[in-house]
């Protein structure tokens, strides 16, 4: 059996938390050190520099955005930190503030996809090696907002869905499966997508996604 | 502050308002002042009434004119003081204008005014025209037959040309009061109008007293309707979901020895209905109070929505900080209010927003590009808006000409917020 991820995790809520250890301690990770405030989190972060964090927006003291500061912040005196957080509600912007420094290794999900355990467990995976996890509701939100830009009206409907799935921060062949065709017929999608959107060419599944993002974004 | 830098009054043009307002006090004021004084005998003959309400709205509109001109113009603004007109037969609507103490005032202002706009007013006039003719003096005296004008324009006698050019002297003197002089003239007959026409302390507690009423009843009614709806929406909504899901799990638990797939697909069920049921409480949330509000105040929570619009929208927000809750709350939904306004209604293709903070008002604008003739009456989104900002104290306005642009106007007294 491969060593398990080392997780550092930020939730306040007793009952979640241990939840959450009992999930992920099942799942194939490691926790570390789980913490139920702001300070104590960013602390623990940057001491373990933990494969992955996965955070609660909404921590003490102030029980504001404290969890997704101590995040953006502990991603800026470690670059690359991986960081899943997790809500009760999904905001855009702090999307965008996740997204911002470009690198990967961000999640951003709505807490109620932890009940989907396999999913939520292959999310805080693809967070650890690097990739993305935008929860459907933002990646909507981003789709709704630019349809009515030129170059998405140049999508076909089938390749508006690839592309939502693909900006969730999924690979080629997650998208396969869940939509029950060949990887090769995504891939065939994802190109389309990339020429109409005039978006450079990358074979790397977690920079295309950013790129995808980024374009959503704009 | 910002909105009082207004730019001192142009003096030719206070000139021209003087002299207008003299003219106009004397013809209009005292015609109707005596038109007043002949039906007030008159107001027991049937046909006195109807004339009583025909005469005592045109006061009412001449000293408005006053009113907005000291408001526009001087930087003085003075409130209208009447009671609310009640509506009914033409004898409650006389009597009930009879009956106000602000009419009375009005009446003693058409009786004053001739005399003080006279006095104040038309000096600066004067004064510019007295410049132009000690000016012009010397060519008016080589052009009139000798001896018209030998008189004592000045302080000497004029005898010949030459000495005419003396009056010149009184040019810079003439020039230089009303320089310096019609400002402060016109602002005094302002304050003399603010005096007679503005509301008497009593008058204002007395508009204070039933806008406070209304908006409290209001607010009041608001609070319930929005209680009931909170109320209808969790009952139907959370409540119901986990009486559903607590069926379910009771479900899979009987079935699961018997038929384990049933089970399975009784769980998958329950599992969705917490899915939905979490779904609608954040939707529920968000109509309370949106948790981004809380996290990150105005600011934020301006930017997170204008993030879910499907338009561009250009957005400028200055604010000293944090500002009092229930203002950021109420700030936060009018901005909504009017942005949502904008998406349903307008066709607009682009929008802007500005929230600034004065140091004593919180100000925001809502613009768009789009067709117009947005209305704040007619029980719309924009008019709850406007008896939601009231329970604040606050104003709406709505420039929105067929054809577009609009424009919403809101603004909230606010103290400067602890930074």
């Amino acid at each position: 059996m491969p060593d398990p991820i080392r997780v550092v995790l930020g939730e306040d809520l007793a009952l979640l938390r241990d939840g959450l250890i009992r999930l992920l301690s099942a799942s194939g990770f490691e926790v570390v050190e789980a913490v139920d405030n702001g300070p104590a989190l960013l602390g623990a972060l940057i001491e373990h520099k933990p494969e992955v964090a996965v955070v609660d927006v909404r921590l003490p003291p102030t029980f504001t955005d404290e969890g997704l500061r101590a995040a953006i912040e502990a991603r800026t005196a470690v670059p690359g930190l991986p960081v899943l957080v997790l809500s009760q509600y999904v905001e855009q912007l702090y999307a965008r503030e996740l997204l911002s420094d470009g690198r990967g290794g961000v999640g951003y999900l709505l807490k109620d996809r932890i009940a989907d355990v396999s999913q939520f467990v292959a999310a805080v995976r693809r967070v650890a090696d690097g990739g993305t996890a935008m929860d459907p509701e933002v990646v909507a939100a981003l789709l709704a907002r630019n349809a009515g830009n030129e170059p998405m009206h140049r999508l076909t409907p089938r390749e508006r869905e690839v592309l939502g799935l693909m900006a969730e921060g999924r690979s080629n062949v997650a998208i396969a499966t869940k939509l029950f065709v060949t990887e090769k017929a995504i891939s065939k999608h994802t190109n389309n997508i990339f020429t109409k959107l005039d978006l450079p060419p990358s074979s790397d599944d977690n920079r295309r996604v950013l790129a995808v993002l980024a374009y959503l974004n704009g | 502050m910002a909105t009082n830098e207004r730019r001192a009054p142009n003096r030719v043009a206070l000139a021209g308002w003087g002299f207008l307002f003299g003219l106009a006090s004397v013809l209009v004021g005292t015609l109707l002042f005596s038109v007043l004084i002949t039906l007030a005998g008159l107001a027991a003959v049937w046909v006195g009434i109807p004339m009583l309400l025909a005469v005592l709205p045109a006061l009412r509109g001449f000293a408005d004119l006053h009113r907005r001109w000291g408001g526009n113009v001087m930087d003085v603004p003075i409130a209208r003081p009447y009671l609310p007109q009640p509506t009914g037969s033409l004898l409650t609507r006389a009597l009930a204008y009879a009956k106000d103490p602000a009419t009375r005032r009005d009446l003693l202002w058409s009786l004053l005014n001739p005399f003080v706009v006279c006095t104040l007013g038309v000096l600066p006039m004067g004064f510019l025209l007295g410049t132009v003719w000690y000016a012009i003096f010397p060519w008016l005296y080589s052009l009139v037959p000798a001896g018209l004008f030998d008189d004592n324009y000045g302080i000497f006698r004029v005898h010949n040309q030459a000495t005419s050019y003396l009056q010149w002297i009184f040019v810079p003197i003439s020039f230089g009061l009303f320089w310096f002089t019609t400002r402060p003239l016109m602002r005094t007959y302002a304050r003399f109008n603010r005096r007679l026409l503005g509301p008497t302390d009593s008058a204002e507690l007395a508009l204070r007293v039933a806008q406070l009423t209304e908006s409290r009843a209001e607010t009041v009614d608001t609070q319930a309707a929005e209680l009931r709806r909170i109320e209808r929406d969790l009952h139907d909504g959370a409540q119901a979901r986990l009486v559903s899901l607590g069926m379910s799990l009771g479900m899979a638990e009987e079935l699961l020895g018997r038929d384990p797939i049933a089970a399975q697909s009784m769980l998958a069920e329950a599992r969705e209905s917490t899915g939905i049921a979490l779904a609608e409480l954040r939707d529920l949330v968000r109509g309370i109070h949106p948790p981004v509000l809380a996290d990150r105040g105005l600011d934020g929570a301006v930017r997170a929505l204008v993030l879910s619009v499907p338009m561009p929208v250009e957005t400028t927000i200055e604010l000293p900080g944090r500002l009092p809750a229930p203002v950021e709350s109420a700030a936060y939904f009018a901005v909504a209010e009017a942005l949502t306004n904008v998406i349903k209604h307008s066709g607009a293709t682009s929008a802007w927003i500005v929230v600034r903070h004065d140091g004593t008002r919180l100000g925001m604008m809502v613009g768009d590009n789009g067709r117009g003739g947005a209305q704040a009456n007619g029980g719309g989104g924009l008019h709850g808006l406007e008896r939601r900002l009231a329970a604040f104290d606050g104003t709406m306005t709505v420039a929105s000409p067929t054809g577009g642009p609009t424009i919403v106007t809101m603004e909230l007294p606010c103290p400067t917020p602890s930074a």
